[in-house]
């Protein structure tokens, strides 16, 4: 079903997700043999967009041996788009959290969540707007 | 998936830095609690932190928790003092191996990374509000 948001709606999703993970990273910034994460945020948002548009996607579907079976195709988890972080600096306790960049990171995706909040706002206020006939 | 969970993580986060620091302040309390064998003799406390893992999906999403809290095996400081009420019978007492240099910077680094965990609460607490304020 197509959102009356859009793209934003998944974009919410993700970045909430994002931060989840960035916080978790920084809440283990001292712990021993910890490895910092992040999630591919870019192939996240363009796999959703393609959904949206109808693009047939790279999905694993299930082979249809009869015309009448329905189609269906698995759908991707969170851990298709989940990385590991390349350090810059390893640290010899194996932990590879870096923290200036984990909180530029952080920055970053709450900038973005107040970006897409901002445009979903804006969208229901249309909305009301339309209906109510101002 | 809570909206939420961000929250509890960076609560999580707070809490085993506290932790620390607790065992940072016991360690410079107790860095004169002379003995007179090695065995009382007090030994600097450190926290093993670890990753709380999330058990239905396996991600690493749940924060971070105090493994164990070890004492450091470094040997301890000997003196020779026979003068001292607490000295053993060859005149030695023995010193707590801690080391007060290394307890500020752990110090410190603790306190960084509190302050950090703070700063990532309160961006997600306005956004979680902006969110709550949809429409609004």
């Amino acid at each position: 079903m197509q959102s009356i948001f859009g793209i934003h709606e998944q974009a919410l999703k993700v970045r909430t997700m994002r931060a989840e993970l960035l916080a978790n990273n920084l809440a283990n910034a001292d712990t021993p043999n910890f490895k910092a994460r992040d999630l591919d945020w870019r192939a996240m948002l363009s796999q959703s967009k393609d959904e949206l548009q109808m693009v047939p996607s790279g999905k694993p579907d299930l082979v249809r041996t009869n015309p009448r079976h329905i189609a269906a195709s698995a759908d991707f988890t969170t851990s298709d788009f989940l990385k590991y972080r390349m350090p810059t600096q390893p640290a010899l306790d194996g932990n590879t959290v870096e923290t200036h960049i984990e909180k530029a990171q952080f920055m970053e995706n709450a900038m973005q969540q107040q970006a897409t909040l901002d445009f979903i706002d804006g969208k229901i206020k249309g909305i009301r707007g339309a209906l109510i006939g101002k | 998936m809570s909206m939420f969970h961000v929250l509890d993580i960076s609560a999580t986060g707070m809490h085993v830095q506290t932790v620390r620091l607790n065992t940072i302040a016991s360690n410079m309390a107790n860095v004169d609690s002379i003995s007179s064998n090695a065995k009382d003799t007090y030994r600097a406390k450190e926290p093993v932190f670890q990753t709380i893992m999330d058990e239905e999906t396996g991600r690493p999403t749940g924060g971070v928790k105090i493994k164990e809290i070890v004492e450091n095996q470094a040997p301890l400081k000997m003196e020779y003092n026979p003068n001292h009420p607490m000295a053993n019978k060859d005149g030695y007492i023995f010193r707590p191996n801690v080391n007060v240099v290394e307890e500020m910077a752990n110090m410190l680094d603790a306190s960084r990374t509190y302050e950090t965990n703070i700063q990532v609460m309160n961006t997600s607490k306005q956004l979680l509000l902006r969110t709550l304020q949809l429409g609004k």
